[in-house]
């Protein structure tokens, strides 16, 4: 039961809920590490944590933004298909589950207040970590304070509208 | 080669590479794309309080440290041994509108006038490192996802609920980018 609710717990968002069965050594965790690293590479060569491509997105001047939005849900709907027609397993042979997102009014008052901080920073969290790695520094405020924003919903999470 | 990966990379195929990486987490481990969930893993293995929402068992999340991680060093690499020698690109009219609104570097991937250590504690640089990373971290966990666990998660699995959470993200960033962000940078 516990365990029941604690998965329940952290279902409410919807995203990272990952019930295994096959146990890990923690050294497993390196491939994440390996996927992370093609990630941030890829963040910083094609100026997607660049403050001035999101400005450029949100002021119609360049497709850039669009181009690498629209081209990664395309691939990856693509590969979800592809994985759903022919029954594609984990390496650890274990059937691929895709969580369901519920709808909640927290989409859209929450996608607002991120959306306006996004074109603020110019980072959505991924950015926030690439920018790091890359050596603005300073950019370790606007993560904490970003912890802070996350603490802070926590805190306020009942009385808000869902 | 290197002279290849040291340009700026295009957006196809930058799209391709975080389109992949949708099946590569599912395939490797059963993992769905996401990033702001971290900062929930952070708070609750750090500090917790009394929040029910940060009571769970955040080490089954683990693997989302790694992946963060992973991008703090990508991040890395790719400033310091892939790096490109020029300039960064910026549309012209979003540099003659910046500039108007006062930004004078335009050579990094964050002008150096509005983020730095010395404009941390100026007001303007209080809205945007302080105010404007709490708004993130506030509204992507109010939202439940980011760009990456629903523009890009999300939509790629055809979810409507990513959809409005998406919209309301590109109206949340028009409306910043028009009318905030000009007058923070005029603070």
């Amino acid at each position: 039961m516990k365990n029941a609710e604690n998965t329940d717990m952290r279902h409410t968002d919807a995203v990272c809920v990952n019930e295994e069965q096959v146990k890990h050594p923690w050294w497993d965790n390196l491939k994440y590490l390996v996927v992370g690293i093609v990630f941030g590479i890829t963040f910083v060569k094609a100026e997607i944590v660049s403050w001035f491509r999101i400005q450029e997105m949100f002021q119609l001047t360049s497709f850039h933004m669009y181009g690498v939005i629209g081209t990664a849900v395309v691939v990856g709907a693509i590969s979800i298909q592809i994985i759903k027609r022919f029954n594609i397993k984990t390496i650890y042979g274990e059937e691929i589950v895709i969580n369901e997102k519920k709808f909640n009014k927290g989409q859209i008052y929450g996608g607002l207040m991120f959306g306006i901080g996004w074109a603020i920073t110019g980072a959505c969290p991924g950015p926030l970590f690439a920018h790091i790695g890359a050596g603005f520094t300073v950019i370790a405020v606007t993560f904490l304070s970003a912890v802070a924003g996350t603490w802070v919903y926590g805190y306020l999470r009942d009385k808000l509208p869902h | 080669m290197l002279e290849l990966i040291q340009q700026p990379w295009p957006w196809y195929v930058a799209g391709i590479f975080i389109g992949l990486t949708v099946p590569t987490l599912l395939i490797v481990g059963n993992k769905s794309f996401g990033i702001s969930s971290n900062l929930r893993h952070i708070c609750a293995a750090c500090i917790p309080g009394n929040v029910k929402f940060f009571q769970y068992d955040w080490k089954k999340e683990i693997w989302n440290w790694f992946f963060a991680a992973g991008i703090v060093l990508g991040g890395f690499i790719a400033m310091n041994f892939l790096a490109n020698p020029d300039a960064i690109e910026v549309a012209d009219a979003t540099k003659a509108n910046l500039r108007e609104a006062g930004v004078t570097d335009f050579t990094n991937l964050l002008p150096s006038d509005v983020f730095s250590w010395d404009s941390l504690l100026s007001l303007r640089g209080f809205f945007f490192m302080i105010v404007g990373g709490f708004l993130v971290g506030f509204g992507t966990r109010y939202a439940g996802g980011c760009t990456s666990g629903h523009a890009i998660m999300g939509l790629s699995t055809l979810q409507w609920p990513s959809l409005v959470a998406t919209i309301c993200f590109m109206i949340g960033g028009f409306v910043s980018a028009w009318f905030i962000v000009p007058f923070l940078l005029g603070l």
